[in-house]
């Protein structure tokens, strides 16, 4: 039933947006209680932090009582690597995608069909919200693959109807000439990347300004007000910050409107909870805390409270969108230490493991994050220490490049090893500073 | 027979080797030979000294990472023909060449090759069969 106030017109994958609060509450509580009941009953391990906090499915008679269930951690994905989370049989899974974990180990999400119908629905209303629709014509230029960026955004932009150009990430010239020769309305990419899309179209000479492109869908690292007003201005184009994380289904879990006053979260899937991060209890919306995300409706891989260590606020009042969905405030830092390096996360604690990998000690290093034509650039120094020097400049260089191998096999990322002279690394209280930002924000 | 060597580990960029230099410098120890091995990166310092166990310890007690190698100093004359000798010699057994340096000696007659092997004993021995002079630490220090 579609309730008073939807903007006439809109597309009718948006309708649950404007869903009347009650029935939306009374869907996220029959979702919930399904969700509780298919983790205990299908996962061991969320089967075995119920038990220990004395919890049972039946338990959760209103939405407040999801406050009674475990979180998940990013570690809980790590330890059941690959399957030990899945609640659905492997012939019921279509895809599997790959994200880092903060050490050596990846994590691995899974998807039913019905998974990736959801996920296809929520970023056609995530595409929808920005004015995208059939005609436009997207060019996707997230890393398709492992990274859900790519091929989510692929999906919900032929669910829309719209024209996709699969470009994938790289190439930025070939990026820049796609984009003008086909007339191409809409753009999706981390943020960073569209800056350097700015700047490698104005070296050869094309106007951004002049073409049809009206809209770019950014995300999968966190930016900023002024990075939007720098975007628009140079562009001349409407710039939305989108949200997600492959844990609850990769890019879409929320999305600004068009009165960019915060990100709707698709609640009727992923129902959001703001928590102090330190004693993990639940604050009233409104408070800045950790956004605890729970998915109600996924199948291959369902999550329960997982935390997701961004730092936001679920925003009072109603959206003039007229949307009923709830919206968190834009994600400006995080709990924990992870990076988002080029849109990939990055922990130092994967830096470690591969260093120690190599080793067996772990030498003082540094992260020295710069930005070079809008890409992010990591390089990690790491001191010689009398164990690995040798007289010998092919020992040496066997060394550095058996580092770069580690680091770009642990991360994923390609990163720039610096060998460091001893105690030239900044130590505070005798610690090393690990991370050197220098990225302007 | 064997000479000790030191290597130090510095980042090729401007300054860098300012500070060693200084405190050898500063404790009255004269650098007989230097030969730097580097990349883009950064560089190996390879010094013969006057005094290795004291310049390693003044250098580690500032922070330096210090490795001391035996190494061989090789006596050759200093003509056409000279350096090809030694290396005949060492032909046909197998010895690698880690690398080698070389300075003049003496009334600059002479000059010396600094070898690090693979297999420093078996050199030796071979190249005091072929009568060629090792010259000592004593000798070179002097």
């Amino acid at each position: 039933m579609i309730a008073d106030g939807v903007a006439a017109g809109c597309h009718p994958a948006s309708v649950p947006d404007y869903a009347p609060l009650p029935e939306l509450r009374a869907l996220q509580l029959q979702r919930l209680q399904a969700v509780v009941t298919l983790a205990w009953s299908q996962v061991k391990h969320f089967r075995d932090r119920m038990n220990e906090q004395g919890i049972a499915p039946e338990a959760i008679r209103s939405l407040e009582d999801i406050a009674k269930l475990p979180f998940t951690v990013k570690s809980d994905l790590r330890d059941t690597y690959p399957f030990g989370l899945f609640a659905s049989p492997m012939k019921d899974v279509v895809r599997l995608h790959v994200s880092s974990g903060t050490t050596g180990k990846p994590i691995v999400v899974a998807y039913t069909q019905k998974d990736v119908d959801v996920w296809t629905s929520v970023l056609v209303r995530c595409f929808a919200g920005c004015g995208l629709h059939r005609g436009d014509i997207m060019q996707i230029a997230y890393g398709y693959g492992l990274f859900t960026g790519g091929l989510g955004a692929h999906y919900g932009a032929e669910g829309l109807g719209a024209t996709v150009v699969p470009t994938s990430g790289g190439n930025a010239d070939r990026q820049i000439m796609l984009m003008k020769d086909f007339g191409v309305t809409a753009m999706c990419c981390t943020p960073t990347y569209f800056l350097h899309l700015i700047d490698r179209a104005a070296a050869l000479g094309v106007d951004l300004k002049e073409l049809p492109l009206r809209a770019g869908v950014f995300g999968a690292e966190p930016w900023t007000e002024s990075m939007r007003r720098h975007i628009e201005k140079m562009s001349n184009i409407e710039a939305f910050d989108i949200y997600g994380l492959s844990e609850i289904i990769g890019p879409g879990v929320g999305c600004e409107c068009r009165q960019h006053q915060g990100l709707h979260i698709f609640e009727d899937h992923f129902y959001p909870e703001i928590i102090d991060p330190e004693s993990g209890a639940p604050l009233p919306d409104g408070s800045e805390g950790e956004l605890v995300l729970t998915t109600l409706s996924k199948q291959a891989m369902p999550m329960i409270r997982y935390r997701t260590r961004d730092i936001t606020q679920i925003m009072t009042g109603q959206c003039a969108c007229g949307r009923t969905l709830r919206r968190i405030g834009r994600i400006g830092r995080r709990s924990d230490d992870m990076l988002i390096i080029r849109g990939v996360n990055v922990f130092p604690s994967q830096v470690e493991s591969a260093l120690l990998q190599i080793e067996g000690v772990l030498p003082h290093y540094q992260i020295l994050l710069t930005r070079e034509q809008g890409l992010d650039q990591m390089e990690v120094r790491v001191e010689v220490t009398p164990r690995m020097f040798n007289d010998k400049i092919g020992a040496l260089q066997e060394l550095h490049q058996k580092m770069q191998s580690a680091l770009d096999h642990v991360l994923g990322i390609r990163v720039r090893v610096t060998l460091a002279e001893a105690n030239s690394i900044e130590r505070s209280e005798g610690k090393a500073k690990r991370v050197i930002d220098r990225r302007p924000a | 027979m064997k000479i000790q060597q030191i290597s130090l580990f510095v980042e090729n960029k401007p300054g860098h080797l300012t500070a060693p230099a200084r405190l050898l410098a500063e404790e009255g120890i004269d650098i007989r030979s230097l030969y730097l091995a580097d990349t883009q990166q950064f560089g190996i310092v390879r010094m013969i000294v006057s005094d290795w166990q004291k310049a390693a310890g003044i250098l580690e007690a500032h922070g330096f990472v210090v490795k001391v190698t035996d190494v061989l100093a090789v006596e050759v004359a200093n003509h056409p023909g000279g350096l090809a000798e030694i290396l005949v010699a060492l032909d046909g057994i197998g010895i690698n060449i880690e690398y080698m340096y070389a300075f003049p000696y003496a009334c600059a007659d002479k000059a010396i090759l600094i070898f690090r092997f693979a297999g420093l004993d078996a050199a030796i021995e071979r190249l005091q069969a072929a009568g060629i002079n090792l010259v000592t630490s004593d000798e070179l220090l002097r």
